[in-house]
């Protein structure tokens, strides 16, 4: 490309924006660069130091879920009163980290935010693995697995139908809806990239796999006619499916009658937190990404500190959220109300609350200031901040309300086992090696999709776009 | 060098290849041919080319119309999913709330909504584009493998009817600088290979498997206990009442109790105040002093317990025994009158016996009236049968004036 039609690309704009692509801004620079990270003969060093890691915390997990099975429950920590403990907290946890890809890839995309399209990939990527995290919990936590199906509405040997007025019947649906849509989005979206690696494909393992799983895609006009409407359609029905999924999962409390999970501003309060953790993860996991498979050109500042606004402002909506907690427990008259708020922050988990208020509502305050937010180190630690205190807000709703219930009697102090630690620890092992896999053996970064955002993808890209729409 | 290969002749012509530089030059060129005449054609890219489907002129895809109807069955469905199950089949009675409310079945139904739509979507892409569709004649070109890269090709098919393989590839040649080639089809099938076929049909054969013993299960009985693959606390390992036990030197698995403990309720029942006998012979003497206290208290729970059977004054007259005569019950056993001979003579142990344990199709009440007060209700009984059965004799002589007898 010439300089002039980058610049004649420009003054279409209303004001000049940064680029989303640096360096060397070729088409088929994209495709070597991301496809180079799949075909190197050898993953980065520390890609094995890390795997080696990530697959024994999985086994762990693997194992502390065969004892379960075996034992019971009651190897977890959650007795009278609270029979919810680490395995809901956990659940919703990681549900509300795979908010952030579908977000990334369905509203951003609605909303033509560009940017989205470098980071994509990766944050459905995180998704997908994040969800199977979840959905372990609730499968485990039924106790007898082995009669989980009776979630489902099958036809079983009681002859009894699930209620679907139950807010954790619709939990099943919502989170089995979302696991399954984001996966064909993904997959979607996959396909045109699975094709450049077969056509690339240097022996015959990759180029029969590869092409397998591209299912013949040519990049045909009238197939990508029929693939971008798609695209769309999945992006517009994934859109109300993300904001719908938590609001189930804050329904799980909110529709009980337990004080403090007795409250109708629940869903929106849930839905901007699990965007505000799904943020803080990708940030987690694409600032170290992105140095270690060289892919600083196409993951640029721009989308990192794009991304730091996102947690800036959904961390802010959050603190909001337990403004409005307090303000409503005080205003509303109710004591029992009060009383829980007032337990919350000053009772016995008084440190897990104010815990929680630093990283969510403080420590993202610091991305007012662009040096920070722009500054790999910093964002880097404010995301774990960002993950630790989503963890303690699930944490705190849980725990807090169900230790102290209706009778006084039977209130009581929670505290997790060795099982319930490391199950927990296990997840992330789960979860870090299937996104190492991920990067090592799939496009990291949507190659078709950037590729449309490049100047040269334009039709009279060459003559600028003074000349108007295209013809005809 | 198209001459010469359409001469060579030995595989059938699939088209004309003809390669772009950039975006523009096959826009142009989709105008062109399209401006032409010619409809067999496709533009294949790297990536989507926004506007390209004007300048080819394709309509715009049905796809939105499939995934409307399928999010409306969606719809449709869970809605009278949920009704008829919640409903009809097995209706949920939950707090006397109706049994079926909207507000209740709008996220089942919602979700439902975007999990049909979403299939549609992605599959109705899939089938609209006939794929997946492994081969395609325009792999076989070494140069298309760049169309997932960077490079931009129109191919025109042979079986448009404007085709000619000499006319067709100057119309092209004129268009781009690279050179323009015939694509053959050489009838190789993008079919997997037979041993992954045969692998994948005997995976999905052996996944059917444990749906047809399930189906074999459900459709055929059995007399045969269940195959409880996972143990469940109604199949628990223990030992029955009447089993031997090897763990014990006896050999019985229900233990006698053990030496000097008594079994609760089993204190004292073998004496006489207990069990209304002495040895085999029933008693004829209250184990307790016969008060006014107690023959009042035995009154009080006469009409309590006894009253409904054998009536107020002990003939059999109760209220139950006359409404079973009314209905000519045929299996109701008519309560003995307490003043029957034969009753009358009975020793007081063995009417305390007959309370406690019951006798022919009397109840036992031994579980509801305490010891004694079966003692206090068998005084009464002899009272009111001494008061049926009275002779002038009976009455203390100060009082036979008032009755105007001697």
């Amino acid at each position: 490309m010439t300089v002039d039609s980058t610049s004649a690309l420009h003054l279409d704009e209303p004001y000049a924006r940064p680029v989303l692509v640096e360096g060397d801004r070729d088409i088929a620079a994209v495709t070597r660069r991301v496809c180079g990270v799949v075909e190197a003969p050898k993953p980065p060093k520390a890609w094995y130091v890390a795997i080696t890691i990530t697959s024994a915390m999985t086994v762990m997990l693997f194992g502390c879920v065969a004892y379960l099975i075996a034992t019971g429950v009651g190897v977890w920590g959650n007795n009278s009163p609270a029979f919810w403990g680490w395995d809901i907290v956990n659940f919703v946890f990681w549900v509300g980290i795979a908010h952030a890809g579908t977000l990334i890839s369905a509203i951003l995309f609605l909303l033509r935010q560009k940017w989205r399209t470098s980071i994509n990939r990766a944050a459905e990527a995180m998704t997908l693995f994040a969800v199977c995290c979840a959905g372990l919990y609730p499968s485990i936590h039924v106790g007898r697995i082995w009669v989980a199906y009776w979630l489902f509405p099958v036809p079983n040997q009681m002859q009894m139908w699930p209620n679907f007025r139950s807010p954790l019947l619709w939990d099943v649906f919502a989170v089995s809806t979302y696991a399954t849509v984001s996966l064909l989005f993904w997959y979607m979206g996959l396909v045109p990239d699975l094709a450049t690696l077969r056509d690339r494909a240097t022996t015959k393992l990759r180029k029969g796999l590869y092409g397998f799983f591209a299912l013949g895609w040519c990049g045909s006009a009238r197939h990508w006619q029929r693939y971008e409407r798609a695209y769309l359609i999945l992006a517009a029905l994934a859109t109300p499916l993300v904001l719908s999924v938590h609001s189930v999962v804050s329904f799980d409390f909110a529709v009980s009658q337990v004080p403090g999970w007795h409250t109708t501003i629940f869903p929106p309060y849930f839905v901007a937190g699990a965007i505000f953790s799904g943020f803080g993860m990708v940030v987690t996991t694409m600032v170290p990404a992105r140095e270690l498979f060289g892919l600083k050109e196409l993951v640029t500042l721009r989308h990192l500190e794009n991304m730091n606004k996102v947690i800036l402002a959904t961390g802010s909506m959050v603190g909001l959220a337990y403004a409005t907690e307090f303000f409503i427990a005080w205003y509303g008259g109710n004591p029992y109300e009060r009383f829980v708020f007032l337990n919350r922050a000053l009772g016995p988990y008084w440190w897990a609350y104010w815990l929680m208020v630093f990283c969510n509502v403080v420590a993202p305050q610091f991305l007012w200031v662009k040096k920070i937010r722009t500054n790999l180190w910093a964002m880097f630690v404010i995301s774990i901040f960002v993950n630790i205190g989503m963890w303690l807000e699930r944490f705190v709703i849980v725990v807090t309300s169900l230790t102290r219930d209706y009778l006084p009697t039977s209130w009581g102090y929670f505290a997790p086992t060795w099982v319930d630690i490391c199950t927990f620890a296990g997840t992330f092992g789960l979860f870090l090696t299937l996104f190492l896999l991920f990067c090592r053996y799939l496009p990291m970064v949507a190659i078709a999709e950037v590729k449309t955002v490049l100047p040269a993808a334009h039709p009279h890209g060459g003559h600028g776009h003074k000349e108007g729409a295209h013809h005809g | 060098m198209v001459e010469s290969a359409i001469q060579a002749g030995a595989k059938p012509v699939y088209g004309v290849l003809a390669e772009f530089d950039d975006v523009d030059s096959i826009a142009k060129a989709a105008r062109e041919v399209r401006d032409a005449g010619y409809e067999r054609f496709d533009v294949y890219s790297p990536f989507p080319i926004h506007g390209i489907e004007r300048e080819m002129g394709l309509r715009p895809t049905k796809l939105p119309w499939i995934v409307l109807v399928c999010g409306l069955s969606g719809t449709s469905l869970a809605l009278f999913f949920q009704w008829w199950s919640n409903a009809v089949d097995y209706p949920f009675k939950i707090s006397g709330k109706p049994l079926f409310g909207i507000p209740a079945n709008i996220p089942v139904t919602f979700e439902f909504t975007v999990l049909l739509s979403a299939f549609a979507a992605f599959f109705g892409m899939l089938v609209l584009n006939k794929l997946p569709e492994l081969h395609r004649p325009v792999f076989e070109s070494q140069r298309f493998r760049r169309a997932t890269d960077d490079r931009y090709f129109l191919a025109i098919e042979a079986n448009d009817p404007l085709f000619d393989a000499k006319r067709t590839s100057e119309l092209l040649q004129k268009l781009t600088r690279n050179p323009v080639e015939l694509c053959h089809d050489s009838g190789q099938s993008g079919a997997l290979p037979s041993w992954l076929r045969a692998g994948f049909v005997g995976v999905a054969a052996l996944a059917l498997l444990p749906l047809a013993a399930t189906v074999w299960a459900r459709a055929f009985d059995t007399t045969r206990p269940p195959i409880h693959i996972v143990r469940d606390m109604d199949s628990q390992q223990r030992f029955r009442a009447q089993v031997a036990n090897p763990v014990f030197a006896d050999g019985r698995a229900m233990r006698p109790d053990p030496l000097g403990t008594v079994a609760w309720g089993e204190l004292g029942a073998s004496g006489a105040a207990q069990a209304g006998k002495r040895g085999d012979t029933f008693v004829d003497a209250f184990p307790l002093p016969v008060t006014s206290n107690l023959l009042e208290r035995g009154r009080e729970r006469f009409a309590v317990y006894c009253t409904p059977c054998h009536g107020q004054s002990g003939y059999g007259d109760g209220l139950v025994a006359l409404r079973a005569s009314e209905l000519q019950e045929q299996n109701w056993v008519q309560p003995s009158s307490l003043h029957d001979p034969l009753v009358r003579t009975r020793p007081v142990g063995q009417i305390y016996d007959t309370i406690v344990n019951g006798v022919r199709t009397m109840p036992a009440y031994g579980r509801q009236v305490s010891s004694d007060d079966a003692w206090a209700i068998t005084a009464y009984v002899k009272a009111l049968q001494r008061s049926q059965n009275a002779s002038v004799d009976d009455v203390p002589l100060p009082e036979r004036a008032k009755l105007g007898v001697q």
